[in-house]
């Protein structure tokens, strides 16, 4: 994790290619991971990158496709290119990133593309669901029918009984991240919510909500990464590049955690990104944390040090009001309002982030943001992976 | 089907046969070999004794494919007596609710059937405790 010294070896985001996330039934997962790489790849001039990885968890599930790495390449006509998925469930995105960074600071390549793709309508519910378990523990959690909703719902449950809160304290998640969403023209859902509506709302897996849980989408973003020595012209557009990466895992069980509450690989993975950023957490401008769940969101801002444990809950509301103290959250929709894009998440996350220090984000703008952090979870916080993302001024 | 996976585990799932260690006495569910808690080896059988507290529980409607037949049905981590947490399904409650911190036991029930012809799956669930132990 040492910091960047030398302008030539830091990491930039020369492109970004960001897709609306939906139930696309008419475009199939490498007609959408095309569509991403090519606006990526016009916003940094056209550039043929030396590397694709490629985030995705489900395709050999659900669309009967591995080997997504050729497939993509050839389908982008970038033939020749070495390409393969890194797979970290819904931290792919995130974890493919980060070998991206590593590729690079290592010397041997000076451009990475990373698409991050996912294509869930091609099945049934239970089918869905049943491909998504697989990031489970299969013989100890998903043999006993379990579900990620369900076991997010059990940390659910034990959370509010922990700290003895009412059925509705994660609500603010859910009413911020719709709230967001409705100035991101790419968001599967576009229009605030009522706090009647959350408290409405159907149960999926008790206490857990249709509102606490995030909409699975199809959807593919891409960001083209270059070396400084690399950096084509962008014009007026600021530069960005990754300031700060950490990874981190936990047991892939919740049962093998001595306490099952506290997001350990979340922890360990922010600080890892703040140590190589050489940044402080106040310096953190905005916080595009995972929502997949308002409990992971509860969960995730404990782990990173912007809540005390237990207080989690309380962040959503303080951050909506844009309190001082309080870092803005999922600030174009997060997971609950974007649509969840499974393996994608993380390049979504580092696409909007990009947006938003680029002053690009429209109606979403954070103002003056200088320092973005993005963090993806695999399955149950099982992976966590996390980044820095900053402005750099001047050209 | 899948014959040996389930094969393989059929001591947890009939009998709760999980591991002590032989160096620092923690007791280990699911058996894993190495001691989460000091990292040395350990591979000494412990039969637990299937008694435990619910530490959470939730119930699903929307159930993965081949458990629908199921749906709904009530899932917990259950704390055992010996320290371990397990996930399980719950069973035997009647008109009873689920509540944290009651006693449960283990029971042998069916988990899964693959389908008319397939394989029956069977293994722990819990149920509220019938008799102090």
């Amino acid at each position: 994790m040492s910091q960047s010294t030398n302008k030539d070896q830091e990491i930039f985001i020369a492109g970004t290619g960001i897709t609306p996330a939906g139930e696309h039934w008419e475009r199939s997962l490498r007609e959408l991971a095309l569509q991403a790489i090519s606006l990526a790849r016009a916003e940094a001039g056209g550039m043929k990158p030396e590397a694709i990885y490629v985030a995705n968890m489900l395709a050999p599930a659900l669309s009967r496709q591995s080997q997504l790495g050729a497939l993509l390449a050839d389908f982008a006509s970038l033939h020749g290119v070495e390409a393969a998925t890194i797979e970290a469930a819904g931290a792919s995105g995130g974890m493919a990133l980060r070998q991206a960074y590593l590729a690079l600071r290592s010397g041997e390549v000076s451009s990475v593309l990373v698409v991050g793709v996912e294509k869930v309508t091609e099945r049934v519910s239970a089918e869905l669901e049943a491909a998504i378990t697989t990031s489970s523990d299969a013989d100890y959690e998903s043999i006993h029918g379990t579900t990620q909703t369900s076991l997010a719902a059990m940390l659910m449950r034990r959370y509010l009984y922990d700290h003895e809160l009412p059925a509705d304290a994660l609500a603010d998640f859910s009413l911020l991240a719709h709230a967001n969403g409705a100035n991101n023209p790419n968001a599967m859902f576009r229009k605030p919510i009522k706090r009647e509506t959350y408290q409405r709302s159907p149960m999926v897996s008790d206490p857990l909500n249709m509102f606490d849980a995030a909409p699975m989408a199809d959807g593919a973003a891409a960001l083209l990464l270059v070396r400084g020595d690399n950096l084509p012209d962008l014009g007026d557009t600021p530069r960005v590049r990754i300031s700060g990466s950490g990874a981190s895992t936990s047991t892939i069980a919740i049962h093998d955690r001595p306490d099952p509450l506290r997001f350990a690989a979340a922890a360990e993975a922010t600080q890892q990104a703040l140590v190589g950023a050489g940044i402080p957490l106040k310096e953190i401008d905005f916080f595009e944390l995972h929502d997949r769940y308002s409990i992971f969101a509860a969960l995730s801002l404990e782990a990173a040090g912007l809540a005390a444990p237990g207080e989690g809950w309380r962040y959503a509301a303080g951050s909506a009001s844009g309190e001082d103290g309080y870092l803005p959250l999922c600030t174009l929709g997060g997971s609950k309002a974007r649509g969840e894009i499974g393996g994608a998440t993380g390049v979504y996350q580092a696409a909007e982030a990009t947006l938003q220090l680029q002053g690009r984000a429209g109606g979403a703008q954070v103002k003056d943001a200088r320092n973005g952090m993005i963090q993806c979870l695999g399955g149950m916080a099982a992976t966590a992976v996390s980044h820095i993302l900053t402005r750099v001024d001047g050209r | 089907m899948e014959v040996s996976s389930h094969w393989r585990v059929r001591q947890q799932r009939y009998a709760l046969v999980g591991e002590v260690c032989p160096h620092c006495e923690a007791k280990i569910f699911p058996p894993r070999d190495i001691c989460p808690e000091c990292g040395e080896d350990a591979r000494t059988h412990f039969h637990f004794s299937g008694h435990g507290k619910l530490y959470s529980f939730t119930t699903l409607y929307d159930a993965p494919a081949g458990y629908e037949a199921q749906a709904p049905y009530t899932v917990g981590l259950v704390q055992l007596d010996e320290g371990p947490l397990v996930t399980a399904q719950l069973t035997d409650f009647g008109e009873g609710a689920p509540e944290i911190g009651m006693p449960v036991e283990m029971v042998t029930r069916k988990l899964q059937a693959e389908g008319e012809r397939g394989m029956l799956v069977y293994g722990y669930k819990f149920r509220p405790q019938l008799q102090p132990s």
